[in-house]
């Protein structure tokens, strides 16, 4: 059992900071990168390609650098401290993670190997109006004839998908489950309307008409295994990302205590305060070792996937919960300035927000936990 | 990053989970298990047993039986003895005089006291806090003066738990009134047969007697039982207690309440089955399960970066929410037993209800005091605000 980086991930970790310390660490700039469409910045996007970051947990002959969870958590962790707004998570590990589990050889070339490069960008059409971070799809139908496949139904919220270059949407199948789909957003029969999300980032409707979709790997299988371990995935990188981010907000928390002065004295003679700021970081921590420990069980060659959905749940449930805690909290130790858009502190608990409605929040993650309590004598996460 | 234990330490953890099931007792097994106070005697034995395969003091300087155990062993150690109900070797001795004697004490003192208090042969008291000093403990006021070659001690300890067993106490006193009041301390170990001496018993909320005050008049100590220089005591202090934090997380035993509370619940009926299928229920079982499970894990990490033998400011975090959730557990004990929970008083044979259910309330209102010793959860806060936010 060890926690710590190897020498590699350190260096990873320092090249990320650097990198997106450069692009975020004035948080004007990321002000301004998610003001206009696509909601973040295409020059950092291409060097986090040129780093060789969107490859990261791809397999060499795919084109991507054959690393895995703990450098994918590395770096997430980077883009939480700084809220880089760039689609790390709904584009690499979520969707590129279900294009590297299920695609077909040619698809893997192409859509791995675009995403790696930088220059295409995918999102996964799941979420349908009506459900709540269930794995299937029931809205949204396929149909097939012949050798063809067209899709019906609404997806919403689709995580950057009005400006994706691909998508991959789900689909309920004639014979039950569901499949993946590749659509070009271009095709006849596809309308998407984008919006902002609560933490600037980016959503859309995706609206599809008869819209022709290619299965993603064989055609017709029930792939809702692989959707829900992708989202899994996710979970777990998320995990690391909001540590990061609560990370930042803690230390600018615990700065304004020390610099804000009211009564003639700073904030931080006041233990009202003080004793918050602690519990916050009692949270973060609790959060951060079951984080790191989901991370190293994705990162086991030997764990089962029943063994990962676990790990995934119970640190997203707690980094879940960690989030709202401290997100909240930040903002009221803070007072009215963290209620402005200029300052940094609230766009920290909005993105903890957006993340937790992303990917299931504390309370649906325990609810299913719950259901197993009976299953187990004690829970042991040494293996 | 590693998620396995390593063959060797999978295997030493097989191995102590072998003596532990094994070795121990199974009458004193049985007592925690149930939640029964262990007698004095049982304490001992338990404590000899392990002291005998070295498993008692693993942690002091291999020289007085320490094993140079890597943080990660003694994890396993701590955490196997738990989940196998055995009671942990005697904390006054084991956690806090012996290492505090190993580092700061005299040869003469290492060799007269540290074998007897591996040994459990002095079961030693801690006399640290008074009445007025809890908290805000370098406000003690027990007096010691010098009188030729003897310290003379007056004062009143309180809170020393178990000291109706003492041999032998360790004491702060306060040995000189005129400075600053860290720095007027001294360590001082007192034989608790010295006339004037007094142990006097405090009732608890829950009808035990656990606790004791204990007065000093005109107790002569002979210098050389004073650990360290004069005036050093509060530097001892902090070390004893830094110590004190990082074992104080008691998870295992923690863990194995739960699941045996998820036991006692299915023999429980509820509208929705048993009271184990009781949504409600089950949420908050699922949720001290997460909260333990990233407990445990944060005392691994903690274990790591332990430098020096000097706690990690992060272990506060180990004793505030490791308190918190003993007690958590504990009061969703005594929810599941209901209204069984009310017969507190009853024994075997004038009741049809199960132990469990009578020992919850008792149990509950004791470990209200996990919050409390150990260095006050508010003074955990403290901690963690001031060391590691800087505020």
């Amino acid at each position: 059992m060890d926690f710590t980086y190897d020498e590699e991930q350190v260096a990873l970790r320092e090249a990320v900071r650097g990198l997106l310390g450069r692009a975020y660490g004035d948080f004007e700039n990321r002000r301004r990168a998610v003001a206009d469409d696509p909601g973040y910045d295409a020059a950092t996007w291409g060097r986090m390609a040129e780093m060789g970051l969107l490859a990261l947990p791809f397999a060499e002959d795919d084109g991507g650098v054959g690393a895995g969870p703990v450098e994918v958590g590395v770096v997430a962790e980077e883009i939480g401290r700084v809220l880089a707004p760039e689609p790390y998570l709904a584009a690499v590990v979520l969707a590129g993670g279900l294009v590297a589990a299920l695609g077909t050889d040619e698809q893997r070339a192409e859509l791995v190997g675009g995403l790696a490069s930088g220059e295409l960008v995918p999102a996964l059409a799941h979420a349908e109006p009506g459900s709540r971070w269930s794995a299937e799809a029931t809205a949204v139908t396929a149909q097939q004839a012949g050798d063809t496949w067209t899709l019906d139904g609404v997806k919403e919220p689709v995580p950057f998908g009005a400006s994706a270059d691909v998508l991959l949407v789900t689909a309920a199948l004639p014979g039950g489950g569901t499949g993946v789909f590749v659509v070009d957003p271009a095709a006849d029969g596809v309308t998407r309307d984008g919006y902002r999300t609560p933490d600037g980032g980016r959503a859309a409707r995706v609206h599809l008409e008869s819209a022709t979709g290619t299965p993603l790997g064989e055609a017709g299988v029930d792939r809702t295994a692989e959707v829900a371990a992708a989202h899994d995935a996710t979970r777990v990188a998320a995990a690391q990302q909001a540590v990061g981010a609560m990370q930042v907000a803690l230390e600018t928390t615990a700065g304004y205590l020390k610099s804000r002065e009211q009564f003639g004295v700073p904030l931080k003679t006041f233990q009202a305060l003080t004793f918050r700021a602690a519990d916050m970081y009692v949270a973060l921590e609790l959060a951060r070792s079951l984080a790191l420990w989901a991370t190293m069980v994705h990162a086991d060659p030997d764990a089962t996937p029943e063994e990962k959905a676990d790990a995934a749940r119970r640190a997203w449930a707690q980094t879940s919960a960690a989030g709202r805690h401290v997100g909240q909290e930040a903002i009221q130790l803070h007072g009215g300035i963290a209620m402005t858009a200029e300052y940094s502190t609230g766009s920290y608990t909005a993105h903890l927000t957006a993340l937790d409605h992303l990917l299931g929040d504390a309370r649906h993650h325990l609810g299913l936990l719950a259901l197993d309590v009976a299953g187990h004598g004690e829970v042991d996460p040494l293996r | 990053m590693r998620l396995h234990l390593t063959e060797e330490d999978a295997a030493f953890r097989a191995e102590l989970r072998e003596f532990f099931t094994t070795q121990v007792d199974e009458d004193i097994r049985t007592a925690v298990r149930d939640r029964a106070h262990l007698t004095q005697e049982q304490i001992v034995r338990s404590h000899r047993t392990l002291h005998a395969a070295g498993l008692a003091v693993p942690h002091w300087p291999a020289e007085w039986g320490g094993r140079d155990w890597s943080s990660l062993r003694r994890h396993l150690w701590h955490e196997e003895m738990q989940r196998a109900c055995v009671p942990p070797p005697l904390a006054f001795n084991t956690s806090m005089i012996g290492p505090v004697i190993a580092q700061f004490g005299s040869q003469e003192q290492k060799e007269r006291f540290l074998p007897a208090t591996a040994n459990l042969d002095i079961w030693w008291s801690q006399g640290f806090s008074e009445p007025n000093a809890g908290s805000d403990l370098a406000s003690l006021r027990t007096s010691a003066v010098l009188d030729g070659d003897t310290w003379v001690v007056n004062g009143q300890k309180t809170w020393t738990t178990l000291g109706q067993y003492g041999d032998w106490i360790f004491t702060l006193v306060r040995t000189d009134p005129h400075v600053k009041k860290q720095a007027g301390i001294s360590m001082l170990l007192i034989d608790m047969t010295s006339p004037g001496v007094e142990v006097r018993p405090i009732e608890l909320i829950d009808g035990s007697h656990e606790v004791n005050e204990v007065w000093f008049t005109d107790v002569r100590v002979p210098s050389e039982n004073l650990v360290g220089e004069v005036n050093s005591g509060w530097t001892q202090a902090k070390f004893l207690l830094g110590n004190e934090r990082v074992g104080v997380a008691p998870v295992g035993a923690t863990k194995r309440l739960l699941a045996q509370i998820k036991e006692w619940a299915t023999t429980v009926t509820s509208p929705h089955g048993t009271l184990l299928d009781d949504p409600f229920v089950a949420a908050r079982i699922a949720e001290l399960e997460n909260e333990l499970s990233a407990l445990e894990l944060t005392a691994l990490r903690v274990v790591a970066h332990s430098a020096d033998g000097r706690p990690h400011p992060a272990s506060s975090v180990l004793k505030l929410k490791g308190s918190e959730l003993q007690q958590a557990v504990s009061e969703l004990a005594i929810d599941v037993a209901g209204p069984g929970a009310l017969a507190s008083g009853a024994d075997d044979e004038t009741s049809d209800l199960p132990a469990w259910q009578r020992r919850g309330t008792p149990a509950y209102l004791n470990l209200r005091k996990a919050s409390i010793y150990g260095g006050s959860n508010e003074v955990q806060r403290q901690i963690i605000a001031g060391t590691i936010l800087g505020l």
